[in-house]
Order: C-alpha cells, then sequence, then structure tokens
C-alpha cells in the first residue's frame, strides 16, 4: 500500500517504521521542512546540540549503549562539514548511524549557492555510503536502504542529503517490507570448512590466547555470552582491544587486560608469546600489534571479521573467517562440542603459570600520594564507588582515557564508549549526552581530561536543557597529557604547545552553565567528593586536580614489538627508534 | 614475511550505474594511496544501469588483495573480478594517433601502419590519424615508432578486458 506525502512527512514516517525514537540534530535553512514536521509529532524525541559534532557523537554514544542506529538531523554547509567529524569517528569504530543532512534546493546545486557544500562529496570518504536525493519518489527507498545499510554487515554512519525542494515535494511513500538491496548483501555464517580448521587450531594449542575487539561488542550481548561461553569451555586466556572492553567480563580469572599500546604486560607478553591466536571481531590495529614484523611471531592466527577487507589487511592470518562474530562463535562452539575427545586442562597448566608470572609484575602498579591525586588514583577511586551494571563510561582522548580503560573494569558489553580509531577529543561529553537519552536512569560517567573537555564544553547546556544528570569526570593536570607525555619521551621534554594555559575555573563554568561544580584537590576529599557528584541529580562537572606530570604506563614505544614494553619511568633508558619516531 | 615484489593486475568492476559510483571507486583509490595505471569505464546493460570499470594496478600480492576486498566493500559493487588471476583473459586497449607529415616519413607511417594493422581514420595532405587495437605493449610500440616521423598527439581508452571460453564472468 502507497501513501502520497510530503519529503520531509516522509523522513518522519521511514524513522518512525525504522523504530527511532531519538535524534540529535541542529536546525537550519535547509531542513526547516522536516523541522517542521517534527514540531508536529511526538514519537520522535529531537535533542537539540549545541553543535553538529556534538549530534553526531550523542548519536554514538546512544547507538554503542543501545546497539540501535544513532539519528543526526542537521542543515546543508556547515551544518554538514561540522558533522564529518563524528561520521568519520562513527566509520572507524563500526557505529551505525543516519545522518540526515538538508541541501540546497536541486535547481540551485552546483551554484555555490549559500549555505551550500558538496555533502556527498565530502562524506564519501567518511560514510559506509552516502546518498544524494534526486528525486522525492527515491525518497523513502534509500531511507530504508540507508538503515540496512547502517546497521548490517560492518556497521557504520550513511548520509542521506535532501535538497530542501524535495523536502516540500509530494511523492509516493514505499513502505520498508518492500525494500530489497540490488548488491548489498554481508555475509553473517562462516564458511564450516574454516571453522572446522579453526577448531583443529584451537584443541591443539599449548600456548592460546583470544584476542577480541569491537566486532563482539557490534554483534551483541548474545555473542558476548556466546564468547563467554567459549573462553570458559576451552579455558584460555582473554584480552581485548579498546573497543571492545565488557565483552567479556573484567573480574573472571581467565581476562588478561587490554593489549596494546597501552595494555597490560600480561597481555602483550602472551599475545607475543602464544602459538596459537584467536581473533574475534577485531582488525590488527597500530595500536595492537606494535612493530608488524615481530608481531607475534611463532603464533598460528584465526582471524573472525564480517568485514573480509579486514583479514589479511596488515597481518597474514592461517585461518580467515568471514562472518558476524555472534554466529561464527556459535558455529565454532557446536563444532568443539562434537568433537570425540578434547585436551586435557592440564596442557595449559604451564602457560598459565607463565601468564601468572608476567601478571605478577603488576604493570599497573603505580606511587600512591599523600598530598596530590595521581590520576590512576582517582580513576581506580572513582570505579570503586560507581561501578554496577547501571554505569555507563564515556571518553575523551588520551592519557585519562588509557587510564579508564586500564582500571575502570567491565562487566558488561554496551558499558563503555570511547573514540578508539579517529581518536577525537571532544567526544566524551556529547556520547554522554547520547548515552543519557537512551538510558534517562543510568549514571553516565565521561572521565576526561580538561583539554578535550573544552572541545565539547557546549553540550553540557544540551544536558541542562533536557535534565540530563551527566557527570564530567575531568582528570586536570592542565596538560594535554598525552603529548606532553610524547614530548617527553621523543622530544626532549620540549613541551611545544601542549601547557593549558588560561583554564576556566571548571566549579565556575559548570554554574554558569546552570550544572554543579565540584572540585577535590587532594587524597583526603576525593571519596566524598565523588560521593558528592553521584548524589548530585543533575550535571556535574567534577574537576579533579591531579598530578601533572604523569606518564601513562606500561606503553609500548611506536616502533617497538610486545615484548619491548616500558613498565614505567624507573625503567632503563627509553629508546626509540628512528623508524619509530616517524610513527603517531 | 612480506612479499616485496609487485605485479600488474587487471581487475573488472561490475557496479550499479548510479551517480558518483566512479568517484567511490577512484577515491578508494587515492584516499588508500592505490595504484591506476589504467582506467576504463562504460554503461554495458543499460536495461539493468550495469556498468564495467576495468582498473589496470599494480602491488604486492597482498596489496592487491586489499584491493579487491575494499572494492567489494563499496554498496553498488556487484562483482569484482581479478582476470589476471581468476581466469585466462583477452586485453585490448584502442587509440587514435595523429601523425604529421610529408615524403618519405609518410609514406614510412602508412608503411608502418599497415604493418600493425591500423586503420586510416582521418587524413589531409599533411596529416593521418590511425586507429590501432591491441594489447597495450602492441600499441606502446607503434606510438614509439611514430614519435621520430611526426607524433602530434595520441588517445588511448585503456585497457579493457574479458575471459576467454564460453562461461561469462
Amino acid at each position: 500500500m502507497s501513501e502520497m506525502m510530503t519529503g520531509a512527512q516522509m523522513v518522519l514516517k521511514a524513522l518512525g517504521e525504522h523504530g527511532v525514537e531519538h535524534m540529535f540534530g541542529y536546525p537550519g535553512g535547509a531542513v526547516l521542512p522536516i523541522y517542521d514536521e517534527l514540531f508536529q509529532q511526538e514519537q520522535l524525541r529531537h535533542i537539540l546540540v549545541r553543535h553538529e559534532q556534538g549530534a553526531t557523537h550523542a548519536a554514538e554514544g546512544y547507538a554503542r549503549s543501545t546497539g540501535k542506529p544513532g539519528v543526526v538531523l542537521v542543515t546543508s554547509g556547515p551544518g554538514a562539514t561540522n558533522a564529518v567529524t563524528g561520521l568519520t569517528d562513527a566509520l572507524m569504530d563500526s557505529i551505525p548511524m543516519i545522518c540526515i543532512t538538508g541541501q540546497v534546493p536541486t535547481h540551485m546545486i552546483g551554484n555555490d549557492a549559500f549555505q551550500e557544500a558538496d555533502t556527498v562529496g565530502i562524506t564519501r570518504p567518511c560514510t559506509k555510503h552516502n546518498y544524494l536525493v534526486q528525486s522525492v519518489d527515491d525518497l523513502s527507498r534509500i531511507i530504508h536502504e540507508a538503515f540496512h545499510v547502517a546497521t548490517t554487515g560492518r556497521p557504520g554512519p550513511v548520509v542521506i542529503d535532501i535538497p530542501k525542494d524535495i523536502q516540500f515535494a509530494t511523492g509516493t511513500y514505499v513502505p520498508k517490507a518492500s525494500v530489497r538491496h540490488k548488491t548489498y548483501h554481508p555475509r553473517v555464517k562462516g564458511d564450516l570448512e574454516a571453522i572446522n580448521a579453526a577448531v583443529n587450531l584451537i584443541m591443539s594449542a599449548k600456548k592460546p590466547i583470544f584476542y577480541t575487539g569491537g566486532g563482539m561488542i557490534n554483534s551483541g550481548p548474545e555473542a558476548c555470552q556466546l564468547l563467554r561461553d567459549f573462553v570458559k569451555m576451552t579455558g584460555f586466556p582473554i584480552t581485548s582491544t579498546l573497543m571492545g572492553l565488557g565483552a567479556f567480563p573484567a573480574a573472571d580469572d581467565q581476562w588478561l587486560g587490554m593489549l596494546g599500546m597501552h595494555g597490560t604486560y600480561e597481555a602483550n607478553m602472551a599475545m607475543h608469546d602464544c602459538d596459537v591466536m584467536i581473533n574475534v571481531g577485531a582488525r590488527f590495529d597500530d595500536r595492537i600489534t606494535g612493530r608488524l614484523d615481530a608481531f607475534s611471531p611463532n603464533s598460528k592466527k584465526i582471524h573472525i571479521d564480517i568485514d573480509p577487507s579486514s583479514i589479511n589487511k596488515t597481518v597474514m592470518v592461517d585461518v580467515g573467517i568471514v562472518g558476524d562474530c555472534g554466529h561464527v562463535l556459535e558455529d565454532m562452539i557446536r563444532v568443539y562440542k562434537s568433537r570425540a575427545s578434547h585436551p586435557e586442562k592440564d596442557v595449559l597448566a604451564a602457560w598459565w603459570s607463565q601468564v601468572n608470572e608476567w601478571r605478577g609484575i603488576n604493570c599497573l602498579g603505580f606511587k600512591e600520594d599523600k598530598n596530590e591525586i595521581k590520576p590512576q588514583y582517582a580513576v581506580q577511586r572513582l570505579y570503586e564507588l560507581t561501578k554496577g551494571p547501571n554505569t555507563y563510561i564515556t571518553t575523551e582522548v588520551g592519557q585519562h582515557q588509557m587510564w579508564a580503560a586500564q582500571l575502570y573494569r567491565f562487566e558488561e558489553p554496551n558499558r563503555w564508549m570511547t573514540s578508539g580509531g579517529l581518536g577525537t577529543m571532544g567526544y566524551g561529553i556529547p556520547a554522554a549526552v547520547g548515552v543519557q537519552v537512551a538510558h534517562p536512569d543510568a549514571l553516565v560517567i565521561d572521565i576526561a581530561g580538561e583539554a578535550s573537555a573544552l572541545m565539547t564544553m557546549q553540550e553540557l547546556s544540551t544536558a541542562v536543557q533536557y535534565r540530563l544528570p551527566i557527570k564530567i569526570f575531568i582528570l586536570n593536570n592542565e596538560y594535554m597529557g598525552m603529548v606532553r607525555q610524547w614530548q617527553e619521551l621523543l622530544h626532549n621534554g620540549r613541551y611545544s604547545s601542549s601547557y593549558s594555559e588560561a583554564l576556566p575555573d571548571f566549579v565556575k563554568l559548570a554554574e554558569a552553565y546552570g550544572a554543579t561544580g565540584i572540585r577535590a584537590s587532594n587524597p583526603a576529599e576525593l571519596d566524598d567528593a565523588i560521593k558528592k557528584m553521584i548524589e548530585t541529580p543533575g550535571p556535574v562537572i567534577f574537576d579533579c586536580v591531579v598530578t601533572k606530570n604523569e606518564n601513562c604506563y606500561p606503553m609500548i614505544p611506536s616502533g617497538a614489538a610486545h615484548n619491548e614494553m616500558i613498565l614505567g619511568s624507573d625503567s632503563a633508558a627509553i629508546a626509540v627508534s628512528d623508524e619509530g619516531r616517524v610513527l603517531v | 614475511m612480506t612479499e616485496k615484489q609487485v605485479f600488474s593486475h587487471t581487475i573488472a568492476i561490475l557496479v550499479d550505474n548510479e551517480a558518483g559510483v566512479l568517484a567511490r571507486v577512484i577515491g578508494l583509490f587515492s584516499g588508500r594511496g592505490y595504484n591506476i595505471d589504467s582506467l576504463a569505464v562504460a554503461e554495458v546493460d543499460g536495461q539493468s544501469h550495469l556498468s564495467r570499470i576495468t582498473i589496470v594496478t599494480v602491488g604486492t600480492p597482498m596489496v592487491v588483495e586489499q584491493i579487491k576486498a575494499q572494492l567489494g566493500r563499496l554498496v553498488p559493487v556487484h562483482r569484482v573480478v581479478d582476470l589476471t588471476i581468476e581466469a585466462e583473459s583477452v586485453e585490448r586497449e584502442l587509440a587514435l594517433i595523429k601523425v604529421t607529415g610529408s615524403g618519405e616519413n609518410r609514406v614510412e607511417a602508412l608503411r608502418l601502419s599497415e604493418a600493425f594493422r591500423a586503420r586510416v581514420v582521418d587524413a589531409t595532405p599533411q596529416s593521418f590519424v590511425f586507429e590501432l587495437t591491441g594489447r597495450k605493449e602492441k600499441l606502446d610500440a607503434f606510438i614509439d615508432l611514430m614519435r621520430p616521423i611526426g607524433l602530434q598527439e595520441v588517445s588511448r581508452t585503456g585497457v579493457v578486458a574479458i575471459s576467454r571460453g564460453p562461461t561469462p564472468l
């Protein structure tokens, strides 16, 4: 049954068909017809952000914490270009997002009209797919396709650019069910022969490790349960990338912590020395592998990924399985269980005793201080006082992000929202807004640095407007801490432009926004201040004044291998090779 | 461990002929730092709006595999076929070549064009335009021979290719 309606009405109708309850956006000339429709309905709640970048990160936080796509609505020109950072972020971290952009009317495209930008041209490399709608009769089909593309396969952002005349024009609405895509059919079931080969390797392993990533979170909570079952069944140790934290519970004995550049000693050493590596939904990112030619030199590698281009991209693997993590794990468990005999658990005894020896180093240890709050101590206390299934953590990018990843422990998926691939400072506050919109009764905390938080601080105003009680927990060391750390390690301590000069008074800033400001400057008052933050009903900026020059360890210096980690500033002189210096 | 030696591959990409599809394909090559040695594109089925893009690229085996996987990921792409390794294939390119000269040079140009089975598609008392079809190497050789005679201008289509035998892609 097809219906006639305007383009703007189609947008609302299609979003309704796809179950969209919330969208994040900012109006402007080229999207006014859609805003007019929004005004006249009540099913869909629009959250007005303060900057379009904020809308995209809020949509990411919403998506990451619910598994549903995040939806963004912005105007043409600057509205669209401001969304580019969030689109790129979502592409890098495989976050499902629909971004609707207004465009100048069809007959003015190409004339350098007011607020015109070549949105599909600009966003082509930073979206999974994009559309310029050229006829109102195509609009509903395109929206349905966009949801399909954004949420299936390897998820990602999709832009729909809608010229203003098409929003006004009347056409035929095609319902969701009658749309089939011509070319796009991602594969979800893994090849059984490859799964069998993988199980053979798993059965023969003496020094195995699971290495899991963001693909597990995208695959969903049921897939994470399958992972937990399989890890328990095999008795293997497990580590995860930054993006995959929470897929496996941090409290479990088999959990080695995060791996990679600031991962744990035990996780990285186990990756280096293992004989069988089972990569589930991770992509051998450069933060993970360190120097490629020294990456886990003696292991057989299994790689499960829904994106065929991830397999053999940087690391050649022995068994590549294209498919959805959940589906492949389900088949893998079935094949594993069907085998007549299974290796005795004591086959792994020597490996576990080696792993436990590495654990004994206590690589995340730090020297506490009576007078100053160590940033690690702050994250630890925050964790102890706020942990629970109803707590959601977002972060900005830098040292605080790594300390949060190391020390905040996640038991469930979808509780951890961070900008991994793109490394976007300014992600955390808007992401927290999005998470809180999706989970109004949850405790949502942005673990932040003072420099990152200032990049999108205006979204605090959004939080105040919609009574979203987000907590912005700033580890304030008055430095872009990770930049400063690299300048210390690589540029002889010449701290070029990394000092946060002329900072605002964060307590007063919070008050100016109509939020609450809390400051803690010494360890003795920290716990009470955190409790006060939790008890405050509205949004809070927590200014946690921490040690200025603390470095984030352990660390694999650029261009080094997993077994060349620096454990702390007391380690022998840190040598970074010339090849390493050019890396980021 | 990584194979450093590079090889030339001819890749056929069947795409939906929608707005921007060529930009997606070549943007992928430039954005990821892959080479394009030649590119040919045209609609091959007007009814179903199918276009065929033929790209000749060079890279290590790992890079070429990556190029094909990345192409396969583009939403409007139907199929990606590596005609260098997946099938025995015929490759052809067409060139239009303008040569000027008089006297002995003019005779020599015509004689060589016959040897290469080039066709004269335009002639004036001072010039010829030759049409030549063949493998890339044949076109290169002919153009090199025309250079001292009076080569003025060359227009080439880029390589197109199709697999041998009865089976379509």
